[in-house]
């Protein structure tokens, strides 16, 4: 266990970058027609002679993956390039069928490209990528069935040949607050890009990190450590903040950090192998696979296939919807939820209560679509202040459960709300008349005091007086006492 | 001697498409030939006669159904033992695959299936295709059928060998610096190396990718054109095959060379070519002059680099190709391995022979951090200038007329022992492989030994239809023997 030490944070800053794997969300695979659907599937049941590496089987480019990679470069605004080589990463393991990975090296289908972070202050920064490119995933070993551990290890090349694209940002995250912030905003592009489901859980985004400490103050690089098995955004924070540590009382003891690679065990970061064990991947160009043209035709195809990405719609949710950028914030960190939101407004019910709509979603815990249709009554029910916000919510799980129409489900229940001043009026006098204390306590400069007259009239009103009216009538009332 | 196993392919395929001739007459008298001869030649790893019969007695079936037959009906042919038939062992003649069976067909063998040909057995091989005269086969040598103390050369020796013996009409092979035509060359057959491209590899066993292509090999010109017909054309599965490809050549003679440009380039005559073979080959040139070709002396200057810079890209190429046989999915599997690298090195220690270790070592090394741009990427430069030469010749001559190797067949154990005299004998077919156009070998002659002479001609890219064209006129003229 390393000690923490106050000086530690003081003298030393930390300098990341990230190398972000996402799957691609197609179809098939890479470079043959299996299914790219092999999470959770029997073991070796997505696989055929070119994924297995059987000999004499070639690969073909599957050009839907090239065309969700150029989309998330291009919704990273990152630099098609004109040509793009694929190449081969040798090295041997057993979940690696032809010993060798299709990646590529030397001229990647991307360079450059930007995420933008919304730091937890408010403030923003630009993290800037180095590259992007394609690659092939491996295989999975398995050494162990269920809880009983065995003497050999399986393989299952479901997902071997899996369509990757590695998001290699530059050394330009200075914390882990930052690294937590560009992995949130690189899932929600992509995601909204419709590039990738990026669900962690199944392994459709990994990460690795390079991290190096630097006196605070300085502009040189240290010497850096890459860390391996981060599989969810918390484990990179926590590994960031292990390895943070760790460095630091290197350093400050004045010892030297030592290139390697390391591996998050979900408590500390432990060494895997030195710079002098690393492999030779012996890249080479694939002569299996021809260069892919990237025409300007081609890019622009892509690029207006783009849909709306999240920096823009919570800009147009503030400019044309009226939210605070708070609701904005909250509605488009959620993909689905934003596109719901959008779509309740397109019916003319609900066109203009974005605020209603904004504020219903919000309040409802955990919430669950109901259909457009529904959610657009119940919103404009609102609106009319036949029933109120909190109401809605409190109707939500039935609507949700029933499928009912909310008007109808108001009149069954009885749930308007009375805006009749006449009758209103009744139940303000009944009130007063029954609490001569509240209306000496107002008289007497005490205005909080309406709230016992308000809770009044709503009781015997059973909940349905609008409470604004009543507290309205409620000080008339009294002014004529 | 059964005048069966005398008949061209499209003599078989024509007999038994009319019903004069059964598939199963034609598979069973290639069959008793091979029991008669293979014995001292030894072409076969592998001879498939249940399966053989079999299918030549369902082709017999459904012409007598009165369904239409394919155009290589009845036809038997040899398939090099590094392409997949599916649920038949495919060893490449190594150890490390012994007992693989391929999961697949070939796109190409799913094509001869089409067509109705009958594929009556596997032939023997340089191990991984890497040889010139098949003395690498991990199981056995293949004899010259000329001279049973010449090799048949290589690597496509066993192919070779086949049909020059008679025990198939056809047979394929595969050409990644002359393993089709130097074979071919050595046994008086003709050998095409189609344009890189033209014939899918999806199925062959790689060797060096981007120089590798299956291709014909017959007792005539007539025989290749047939077969290269049946397997050529743009495969959607390999992403290296040209949606140029033609589909089908038709082989035969032209009536006239006039008009014709033939180039005789000066490096592929330079000293130390046997002068039996100079002569042969410039008897071939002047029967195209008299019959109105125009002949030049060019120059293909780089022509020096062909064989430093394929002993570059072929190993670099192999060494990556050849590094799935790890001994994990499929083939040879060493026992007693104690962890995995000592898995990987038993298994690739006992299961590669000397000539393939060596070439994985010569790219691994071309390959390596550090020395990459001074082999891997200098040979690319290089590669280019060869392929540009050719490019720049095709401007002033339609073909180019060579010897297709230095020497013709030579002994066992006359180089076995001296790698770059081996790799030598490659001289002259290597730079089409880098150039990737199409380039075969048609018998020009025999020597004084009664061993047979190859000519080598070479189109441009896609211009497969006219080099058999040109082949057929030579072939006509020449009236090449064939062995009883």
């Amino acid at each position: 266990m390393i000690e923490w030490k106050e000086t530690m944070t003081e003298s030393f800053e930390m300098v990341v970058g990230l190398e972000v794997h996402v799957q691609l969300a197609t179809k098939t695979k890479l470079f043959c027609a299996c299914s790219n659907d092999g999470f959770g599937a029997p073991p070796n049941s997505r696989v055929c002679p070119v994924c297995t590496g059987q000999p004499g089987a070639l690969p073909v480019l599957n050009k839907k993956a090239v065309e969700l990679a150029f989309k998330a470069a291009l919704a990273l605004n990152g630099k098609l390039a004109h040509k793009s080589i694929f190449a081969r990463k040798n090295y041997f393991y057993p979940d690696l069928p032809k010993a060798y990975q299709i990646s590529q090296y030397d001229e990647p289908f991307c360079l450059g490209g930007e995420v933008p972070l919304r730091l937890k202050d408010g403030k923003t920064k630009i993290v800037e990528l180095a590259r992007i490119h394609m690659e092939e995933d491996a295989g999975k070993l398995l050494h162990a069935i269920g809880s009983q551990a065995l003497n050999y290890s399986l393989v299952d090349f479901n997902r071997g040949g899996v369509p990757l694209i590695e998001i290699v940002s530059k050394p330009e995250i200075f914390s882990s607050d930052e690294a937590y912030a560009y992995l949130n905003s690189l899932k929600e592009i992509l995601q909204y890009a419709g590039v990738s489901n990026c669900d962690m859980e199944k392994g459709e985004m990994r990460c690795d990190a390079n991290i190096s400490l630097r006196p605070k103050g300085s502009k040189k690089l240290g010497t850096r450590a890459e860390i391996k098995n981060l599989n969810s955004f918390k484990n990179v924070k926590d590994a960031l903040e292990y390895e943070f540590l760790r460095q630091a009382d290197v350093l400050s003891s004045g010892g030297k950090i030592i290139q390697e690679t390391r591996l998050w065990n979900g408590k500390e970061t432990v060494s895997m192998r030195s710079k002098e064990e690393a492999h030779d991947y012996r890249y080479f160009p694939d002569p299996d696979l021809v260069p892919i043209d990237i025409t300007p035709e081609w890019s622009e195809k892509i690029k207006s296939e783009i849909p709306e990405l999240p920096q823009a719609r919570r800009e147009r949710f503030v400019s044309d919807y009226h939210l605070s950028p708070y609701e904005a914030e909250v509605l488009v960190s959620d993909r689905v939820i934003s596109d719901y939101f959008i779509q309740v407004l397109k019916s003319s019910e609900a066109q203009n209560d974005a605020e209603v709509l904004a504020k219903l979603i919000m309040n409802i815990p955990d919430f669950t679509p109901i259909a457009p249709e529904q959610m657009a009554s119940l919103v404009a029910l609102c609106r009319q202040k036949t029933i109120t916000i909190n109401q809605a919510k409190e109707l939500y799980p039935e609507i949700l459960e029933s499928k009912k129409d909310p008007k109808i489900l108001v009149e069954e229940k009885g749930l308007a709300q009375v805006l009749d001043e006449k009758i209103l009026r009744n139940w303000v006098q009944e009130a007063l008349a029954s609490n001569p204390k509240a209306i000496l306590d107002i008289k007497g400069g005490k205005k909080q005091a309406a709230g016992a007259l308000v809770g009044a009239v709503m009781k015997l009103s059973k909940g349905k007086a609008n409470p604004a009216l009543v507290n309205k009538l409620i000080f008339e009332g009294i002014d004529k006492a | 001697m059964n005048h069966l196993t005398s008949l061209s392919a499209a003599q078989i395929a024509k007999n038994v498409s009319d019903g004069s001739l059964k598939a199963e007459e034609v598979a069973t008298a290639h069959l008793s030939r091979i029991k008669s001869e293979d014995s001292k030649v030894k072409a076969f790893i592998a001879v498939l006669e249940e399966h053989a019969l079999k299918v030549a007695r369902q082709i017999d079936s459904k012409r007598a159904q009165g369904k239409k037959l394919g155009k290589l009906a009845g036809v038997p042919i040899a398939i090099k033992d590094n392409i997949l038939v599916k649920g038949v062992e495919t060893t490449c003649a190594s150890k490390i695959l012994k007992g693989f069976m391929a999961p697949y067909d070939a796109s190409i063998i799913a094509k001869l299936k089409e067509e109705d040909a009958v594929i009556i057995g596997k032939t023997n091989l340089d191990e991984f295709a890497m040889g010139s005269s098949n003395e690498n086969s991990a199981f056995f040598k293949t004899k010259n059928p000329w001279n049973l103390d010449a090799v048949p050369g290589g690597s496509s020796g066993g192919s070779a060998a086949a049909v020059a013996a008679k025990m198939a009409p056809l047979s394929l092979g595969s050409d990644t610096g002359g393993s089709i035509r130097q074979p071919a060359a050595f046994c008086g057959l003709v050998g095409l190396k189609p344009t890189y491209g033209q014939v899918s590899r999806y199925g062959l066993i790689a060797f060096a990718s981007s120089l590798d292509q299956i291709g014909p090999m017959a007792r005539s010109v007539e025989d290749a054109a047939l077969l290269l017909s049946s397997i050529a054309g743009h495969d959607l599965k390999d992403s290296t095959s040209s949606p140029q490809a033609a589909t089908h050549f038709s082989g035969a003679p032209l009536e006239s060379a006039r008009g014709l440009r033939i180039g005789m380039p000066r490096e592929y005559f330079a000293e130390g070519l046997d002068p039996e073979i100079r002569k042969s080959v410039w008897n071939a040139v002047n029967f195209l002059k008299t019959i109105g070709a125009e002949v030049k002396d060019v120059s293909l200057p780089h022509t020096a680099y062909a064989v430093a810079t394929y002993y570059i890209i072929a190993p670099s190429e192999a060494a990556s190709n050849l590094a799935r046989f790890d001994g994990v999915r499929y083939g040879h599997h060493a026992q007693d391995a104690r962890s995995l690298s000592e898995l990987y090195e038993k298994t690739r220690g006992e299961g590669f022979g000397p000539e393939v270790k060596r070439r994985i070592m010569l790219g691994t090394y071309a390959l390596s951090s550090g020395y990459y741009d001074a082999y891997y990427n200098q040979a690319q430069k290089a590669r280019t200038l060869i392929a540009q030469d050719f490019e720049n010749v095709f401007k002033e001559v339609d073909f180019l007329a060579t010897p297709t190797t230095p020497t013709a067949a030579f002994k066992f154990g006359e180089k076995s022992s001296d790698p770059v005299a081996m790799y030598l004998s490659d001289i002259f077919t290597i730079p089409s492989n880098l150039a990737g156009n199409a380039s075969l070998s048609v018998p020009c002659g025999l020597t004084k030994d009664h061993l047979p002479i190859g000519l080598q001609l070479i189109a441009p890219a896609f211009q497969d239809e006219k080099l058999l064209a040109l082949a057929a006129t030579v072939e006509k003229a020449v009236n090449f023997p064939q062995l009883n």
